[in-house]
């Protein structure tokens, strides 16, 4: 009952996700108000969640595996109402940048970066479906991928503002839409580690990888 | 003729009985066990017990039971189906070649066949349909077919890791068996030709663009501040002239690309010597080798190689593989140009092989030199005259003449390009 739930906003943050990167890149207005208008279905479902969670705890009270998996839900639903709300500022971002045309290879990156975010979050979700916990090591490596993916663009989009002072409104508008996708994927990250709590009943063991480097890039003017 | 029909009607009669009382066996073993406790307890007399026990066999055999009829209906709509009798829903499950599914009235996974299996792994019997495929609309086609709503189809697109696009139908499996399937129709393919063709547009006009943004520019330079620089005049009509060259060229290689396009299947049956015309195209790039220093090392057999073909095309696929050769293998310093006759596939072949030894093409990259406007490293190709649609020609017109092209190559030690071509 839950479990279809979540996996409801799943698919909704999912396609979230994928349509606000897609109406940055092609510059379309309406698919980004679309995409703002379809944050409230996560909200809903968060709420839903949560009410739910809560009775069956007061009214069950549940033991164990039935335990985590209710607490896991809670957390789960909470993260993808998280990457819902950075989807929809991704789309909000839409308009700021749509005027001024930024060099497409910006683009290029930003939408391999949501897809490697997006293939991240799509496995994670596949993972809860098939409680197959076996593989989760993927999650770090491609946390890895996208962390250095976003540096290597956070350094690309200062240099290009560096070049020309015109480019820095629109530049840092995508500044931040990079970012949220990166967190897109550390909330991935998030429910990775859930879905092994909610199976095994253990941590996964710490060895968090590396976070991005960007806070220690400086681009010599 | 009447005590035959009674004699009949008698062993039927008995068949159903002996029927009703086997399926009733462990209701009446039951009820037997009962009564004798009863009887035993209450300090009741035998025969009590004995005349219940009767009445309730007695209620068994003549009660008439719906299970009957159902069992009876089942073996007639399997005798009726004749050779299908032996086939398992399994069999016919794995004889579609596009994913499927079967699902339970919760979502549960029942089956899925082989190629739905290579498609969506993981995918564990057990496991909810609705945790697997969360795109909204499949949601909602879930849903719908559960709720015994007519079935219906949507699209539905994974854009991660693969891009595939997918039309979904989701139908119950017979009458009242809690059953659905729900079959995967793969549309990427005609969807992916779609996206080319669009992308194709977007390169071309992109790359007339930029030669076109640089001579503009000059012309405004011209016309204003280098007005009256003799010296500066002189150097920019040099680029602006390089630039329209640039166009020109682009504009030509497209032309004879649309111009393959349309009649991709016409074969033309000249006959063409390989030595002769690999000889002669390499002589005529003989200038442009001792510009970039290099030198052709030809190893040509001594007699003819004939290939059925157009001559003007063939000499476009070698002029195009040389002149790679020698832009992108000037560290090299040689070129081998080889020609053989081989046995690799089931005819013979002529091949000729293009080695050059310069700084060779990275693994990730080989698969698609060959698409238009791809570029391994588009700074070294602008410089070098390139267009990106070199390769693309090369391969067009080899499916033409029914030949084929492989790329070998190591980072570091060059690239060998070899065409293969029926003998004939």
């Amino acid at each position: 009952m839950l479990g279809n739930r979540i996996a409801a906003m799943g698919g909704h943050a999912e396609r979230m996700v994928e349509q606000a990167v897609a109406a940055l890149i092609n510059s379309d207005v309406d698919l980004a108000q679309k995409v703002i208008a379809d944050d409230v279905v996560l909200d809903e479902g968060q709420r839903w969640i949560d009410d739910r969670a809560i009775v069956l705890i007061a009214k069950r009270q549940p033991m164990a595996d039935d335990l985590r998996e209710i607490v896991g839900t809670i957390r789960i639903s909470a993260d993808l109402e998280r990457v819902g709300d950075l989807g929809k500022n991704i789309a909000k971002r839409v308009v700021a940048v749509v005027d001024a045309r930024q060099p497409i290879r910006f683009f290029r990156g930003l939408e391999a970066l949501s897809n490697l975010a997006l293939t991240q979050l799509k496995q994670v979700l596949d993972v809860y479906a098939s409680r197959g916990v076996d593989g989760i090591g993927f999650v770090r490596d491609r946390d890895e991928e996208i962390d250095a993916m976003y540096t290597s663009l956070f350094r690309e989009l200062l240099t290009y503002m560096m070049e020309d002072p015109r480019n820095i409104s629109s530049c840092t508008h995508l500044l931040f839409c990079a970012k949220n996708i990166e967190r897109i994927g550390d909330h991935a990250t998030n429910i990775a580690e859930t879905v092994y709590y909610i199976v095994t009943g253990e941590q996964m063991p710490i060895e968090r990888p590396k976070e991005d480097k960007s806070h220690k890039v400086v681009v010599e003017g | 003729m009447v005590d035959a029909t009674r004699a009949k009607t008698g062993r039927r009669m008995a068949a159903l009985a002996r029927a009703r009382l086997y399926s009733a066996r462990w209701p009446l073993m039951a009820a037997a066990a009962a009564i004798l406790a009863v009887g035993v307890l209450a300090g009741g007399r035998l025969w009590h017990s004995v005349l219940a026990m009767f009445f309730v066999v007695i209620v068994a055999v003549l009660a008439p039971r719906r299970a009957f009829r159902r069992d009876e209906e089942t073996s007639a709509a399997i005798s009726h189906a004749g050779d299908m009798a032996g086939m398992s829903a399994l069999d016919l499950a794995a004889a579609v070649p596009d994913p499927l599914i079967i699902f339970d009235r919760n979502g549960s996974t029942v089956h899925a066949n082989q190629a739905a299996l290579s498609a969506f792994e993981p995918l564990p019997t057990g496991s909810l349909m609705q945790l697997k495929f969360r795109a909204p609309e499949i949601q909602q086609l879930f849903l719908d077919v559960r709720e015994g709503k007519p079935a219906a189809v949507v699209d539905y697109a994974e854009k991660v890791p693969i891009e595939r696009v997918y039309r979904v139908a989701a139908m119950p499996v017979g009458e009242n068996t809690g059953l659905f399937a729900v079959l995967f129709k793969d549309q990427s393919e005609s969807r992916r030709i779609d996206r080319m063709r669009a992308d194709f547009i977007a390169n071309a006009s992109h790359e007339l663009r930029t030669p076109l943004a640089s001579i503009s520019g000059f012309i405004e330079t011209l016309r204003g501040p280098a007005r009256n620089d003799e010296k500066a005049r002189e150097n920019f009509l040099q680029i602006m002239q390089t630039q329209t060259e640039r166009m020109a060229r682009l504009i030509d290689d497209l032309l004879s690309l649309s111009r393959l396009e349309m009649r991709p299947h016409v074969k033309s049956a000249g006959r063409v010597d390989l030595v002769q015309l690999v000889g002669s195209v390499a002589d005529s790039l003989n200038p442009l080798a001792k510009e970039s220093g290099l030198v052709f090392d030809k190893t040509f057999p001594d007699h003819a190689v004939e290939v059925s073909g157009n001559r003007d095309e063939l000499i476009q696929v070698f002029e195009n593989l040389l002149e790679n050769a020698c832009k992108y293998g000037q560290s090299g310093k040689r070129v081998e140009v080889a020609i053989e006759e081989t046995m690799v596939g089931p005819r013979p072949e002529a091949a000729v092989t293009v080695r050059d030894f310069g700084p060779g093409i990275a693994e990730e990259h080989i698969p698609r030199v060959t698409e238009r406007f791809y570029r391994v490293d588009v700074e070294t190709s602008r410089s070098q005259k390139g267009t990106g649609l070199g390769l693309a020609i090369v391969k067009h017109i080899l499916t033409r003449h029914d030949g084929r092209l492989t790329i070998k190559s190591e980072v570091g030690k060059g690239a060998a390009f070899t065409v293969y071509l029926p003998l004939r």
